[in-house]
């Protein structure tokens, strides 16, 4: 038994200052395991059968064959398969996607639609089998066609109203000297995150156990709770390491299939996606087709201002990608005008992804102020201030920060841009043409109830355990760093433990949410653990644990428009020979609340400008409409941001600490890709003198632009 | 289950990290599978399984390879690395030392493959390999500097959706300058022991 000896004078704060990532060794040496990795004795194989057509009924199921084929344990099909239920709410406050309830119905809502799961002994036979199961569909004609004016198109809420008006649009826009009129699109975008969704469950004595790859154990935990008829007790969740996220990684087919395998064969069963499949099961951004009308007067005071998005979901779940509702955030009209609407298609589900709505968004209206600058002769960083809201310009409300003016000072002084010639196509470097661009960003910053378990050992040491994830943030580390300025002790005598429903409640790694959201919780118990132990208080053997719940000190939060901001810089090259695009230096300043480790918030922002360079040059899936499959489904035909792809990438911040929060959290998860693609775009226009309204800016498309007039497409 | 020796599976002895693992094995195993689902080895990763990502790579006699390209059978004989024999003990080998210092890295997943691939670029251009970012690429030309292009253009085979390409090529140009360090220290070494020798 000791007493605690925390040294309260000595001790500066570790909460601002560089770590190294804690698990930092295990995954350099490859020790730390993902999901698909933990061992399990007696452990079967899933591989799951997905739909060849995009919309129908399965007539037949020809299992015999496959059953009798080497090491195969069972197929499991919607003849067969348990049944589920599907009629709840989860924690995100939306019903399931069907799509993961699989086996549960005879029809097929797309390609790639699971449709039977075989199990076996090996990997390699499970795959055979699943690759020889022969399945019959009777096909209908399907549509996969995003398009404007889709029949089936309407305004839809989801995490936000789907309309917003005030004022009178077209008066506005009537008396507006300048005037901006354009429609914008985004593609097919899929989160590609390096580590395929993976999960083992099995039964351990009457209790359901899943090792899966998730955003939020508990979250995870509710979902098959429900799904199953039981109680949350009997299931838990366990996600160590994650090899990325991005949104994708919720509740999905595989964890689901893995359930019911593991309850017909009663030993654990395993089901990875295959890469291919992750393209058609594991959520995507959907394509937006956005239509922007500003108006402003001959200084840029903005009169009217009209964002219009519409994009794709199923037909079985509804997802809202909210890409009008950046405006409702960053400028003001007093006509202001903004709808988010939906058309369902038979096509996958699309989901949350990396800033969903923002990023999109932010690439149409940042395109389109860029325009309205352009057209009204006045610099695009002063046309931005000049139009900062005093209040919400739908909600009224006050902000609890708005640092963007700071961001963009800051922001142009560093990036030289006082140097700049704003006149397009006036820098060539041999075939290069040369140009720089910017754009605003914000992302909304809150939290989420959550519980943490805070202990002091015997031997000195502190363990924290959360149900908190770390999909590659850098959460474990911060979370470290916040238990022990607020337990005043050296982090090295912290441990703290995530990843595990058994923790209790928390917030997912979501909404870039996560990091503030749990260290609130842990700082409420380990503050009270603090206090307990300045007591003189000996420590039993078994330590002394302190629990805490912030639902209520969340509760009392008053209502204000909470959110990160940043100002994006962009420096690209273009071949006129090629028609490439290189970004040869990118600077993002961000005001994004207090940094708790910059060594990993620098890494994620500088990430999420990676995923701005992207989303602007090289991301695309694009669908057949034939077929309704993707054409090439794959890395090598979805291309993301490689190495050779990436030059001077700098991100840094201002000082910004949020007024509400204990730490002065607000989130850097995914302000870093908002408007990034939009400062590229501009920046392409810099140099050509050609706008790009349609992502990504592809070789093709830079080379056809800059053909004059003959058959030209003007929105390439 | 593993299988045992037949007309679709065979005994093998593959060398990996220096030591021998003998094992029957499906002919369609990978080199990836049979060291993450037969022998334990979990530290190499699968990304994509065809070839497309670089999550895992591993070195096969000294080269890097995506093992999920290449049959276990056919990787008898060759001497493999994978992530879990590049620490002597507790040391930690530079590349994984500067990844750790300098956060090239985010969820971890690519890590292992990105740094089997730096230790092989290190060699490659110690070598005087040339790549498509390579100025001069005339063999009297010598090796290039190791420039931030050089390392983007060489390290471009392994993917990292996580966007820690800056951190990546931080942590391989501090790596590699260390690597070189050490070479110029063994060099002069020599030449000092070569001088003595001559005096003698």
């Amino acid at each position: 038994m000791t007493t605690a000896t925390t040294g309260r004078a000595a001790l500066k704060g570790v909460v601002g200052t560089p770590h190294t990532r804690v698990e930092g060794r295990d995954k350099v040496t490859g020790a730390a395991r993902y999901a698909g990795e933990i061992p399990f004795a007696d452990l079967a194989h899933g591989w799951l059968v997905l739909s060849t057509v995009a919309r129908g009924r399965i007539r037949a199921i020809d299992t015999e064959p496959v059953l009798a084929l080497p090491g195969v344990l069972a197929v499991l099909h919607h003849g067969n398969a348990p049944r589920v239920d599907t009629d709840y709410i989860g924690l995100l406050g939306m019903p399931p996607d069907p799509t993961a309830a699989v086996f549960q119905q005879d029809r097929v809502h797309h390609v790639g639609w699971p449709v039977a799961l075989v199990v076996a002994e090996t990997p390699e036979q499970a795959r055979e089998a699943a690759e020889a199961l022969v399945v019959a569909y009777d096909e209908e004609p399907h549509d996969t066609a995003l398009t404007t004016g889709h029949p089936g198109a309407h305004p839809a809420g989801g995490v936000m109203p789907g309309e917003t008006a005030k004022g009178d649009l077209e008066a506005g826009l009537a008396a507006s000297a300048v005037v901006v009129d354009e429609e914008y699109t985004t593609p097919e975008e899929h989160h590609s995150m390096m580590e395929p969704h993976a999960a083992t469950a099995r039964w351990d004595g009457g209790r359901l156990e899943v090792v899966d790859s998730n955003q939020g154990t508990t979250w995870i935990q509710g979902e098959l709770a429900s799904m199953f008829s039981l109680d949350a007790s009997a299931v838990r969740v366990r996600s160590e390491h994650i090899g990325g996220g991005f949104g994708s990684k919720g509740l999905r087919a595989h964890q689901v299939a893995a359930v019911m395998a593991a309850t017909e064969l009663q030993r654990p069963v395993r089901v990875v996606m295959t890469r291919r499949q992750m393209f058609s099961l594991a959520g995507y951004r959907s394509p937006t087709l956005q239509r922007v009308r500003l108006g402003a007067d001959a200084d840029g005071r903005l009169l009217a201002l009209e964002h219009r998005s519409l994009n794709q979901t199923s037909t079985v779940h509804e997802f809202v990608e909210p890409s009008a509702g950046v405006a409702r955030v960053m400028y003001d009209a007093d006509a202001h005008h903004t709808a988010n609407e939906v058309a369902p298609l038979d096509v996958p589900s699309p989901t949350f992804m990396r800033a969903p709505g923002e990023a999109p968004g932010s690439f149409a209206i940042e395109s389109a102020l860029d325009e309205l600058a352009e057209r009204a002769g006045i610099d695009p960083i002063a046309l931005r201030l000049r139009n900062e809201p005093e209040v919400g310009p739908v909600s009224g409300l006050p902000f609890s920060s708005r640092n963007l003016d700071a961001c963009f000072r800051e922001g142009a002084r560093r990036f030289g841009w006082a140097e700049r010639d704003p006149r397009p196509g006036r820098r060539r470097e041999g075939r290069w043409l040369l140009g720089t661009g910017t754009a605003a960003a914000s992302f909304h910053a809150g939290a989420g109830p959550s519980t943490a378990v805070v202990t002091a050992q015997a031997d000195g040491g502190f363990t924290v355990r959360i149900a908190a994830a770390d999909i590659g943030t850098g959460a474990r580390t911060a979370l470290t760093l916040v238990a022990a300025d607020a337990l005043e002790v050296a982090p090295d005598r912290v441990r703290v433990r995530i990843g595990d429903s058994d923790f209790g409640p928390a917030m997912i790694a979501g909404g870039s949410m996560g990091t503030r959201s749990w260290a609130w919780a842990i700082r409420l118990a380990a503050r009270e653990l603090r206090e307990r132990l300045a007591l003189g208080t000996t420590i039993p053997p078994e330590g002394i644990t302190v629990r805490s719940d912030t639902t209520e000190a969340l509760g009392t939060l008053a209502q204000k428009e909470r959110h990160s901001f940043g100002a994006q810089f962009a420096e690209v090259a273009v071949d006129t020979a090629t028609g490439e695009v290189r970004v040869r230096r990118m600077l993002g300043i961000f005001a994004a609340g207090r940094i708790v480790n910059p060594l990993t918030a620098r890494n994620q922002l500088v990430g999420g400008m990676v995923w701005g360079i992207s989303m602007a040059l090289h991301e695309e899936a694009v669908r057949d409409r034939t077929s309704g499959a993707l054409y090439a489904p794959d890395l090598a035909g979805y291309h993301v941001a490689t190495n050779a792809d990436v030059g001077d990438i700098q991100a840094d911040w201002v000082e910004d600490p949020d007024p509400d929060d204990p730490v002065g959290i607000k989130g850097v998860g995914e302000i870093g890709i908002v408007g990034a693609a939009a400062a590229v775009a501009n920046a392409v226009w810099h140099a050509t003198g050609v706008r790009h309204r349609s992502l990504p800016i592809r070789p093709d498309r830079v080379l056809s632009a800059s053909v004059p007039a003959a058959g030209g497409d003007p929105h390439a | 289950m593993a299988p045992v020796p037949s007309s679709t599976s065979s005994a093998v002895t593959l060398n990996i990290n220096g030591e021998k693992h003998q094992l029957t094995v499906d002919h369609r195993t990978t080199l990836l599978d049979a060291l993450r689902e037969r022998l334990d080895l979990t530290g190499t990763k699968k990304g994509c399984d065809q070839g497309q990502c670089g999550a895992c790579t591993v070195l096969v006699d000294g080269r890097r390879a995506v093992s999920c390209l290449n049959l276990a059978v056919a990787a008898e004989g060759r001497e493999i690395t994978t992530i879990e024999g590049m620490a002597e003990g507790d040391r930690l080998h530079p590349v994984q030392q500067a990844f750790l210092d300098l956060d090239g890295y985010q969820c971890g997943y690519c890590t292992p493959g990105q740094i089997c691939s730096a230790i092989a670029v290190i060699e490659e251009h110690a070598a005087g390999w040339p790549s498509a970012a390579t100025e001069d690429v005339r063999p009297e030309a010598g090796p290039p500097p190791l420039t931030p292009d050089e390392i983007r253009e060489r390290m471009s085979g392994n993917l990292c959706r996580c966007g820690a390409y800056v951190s990546i090529v931080q942590a391989v140009t501090r790596a590699a300058e260390a690597h070189e360090a050490a070479a110029r220290d063994d060099d002069r070494a020599d030449r000092h022991e070569n001088t003595e020798e001559t005096a003698a």
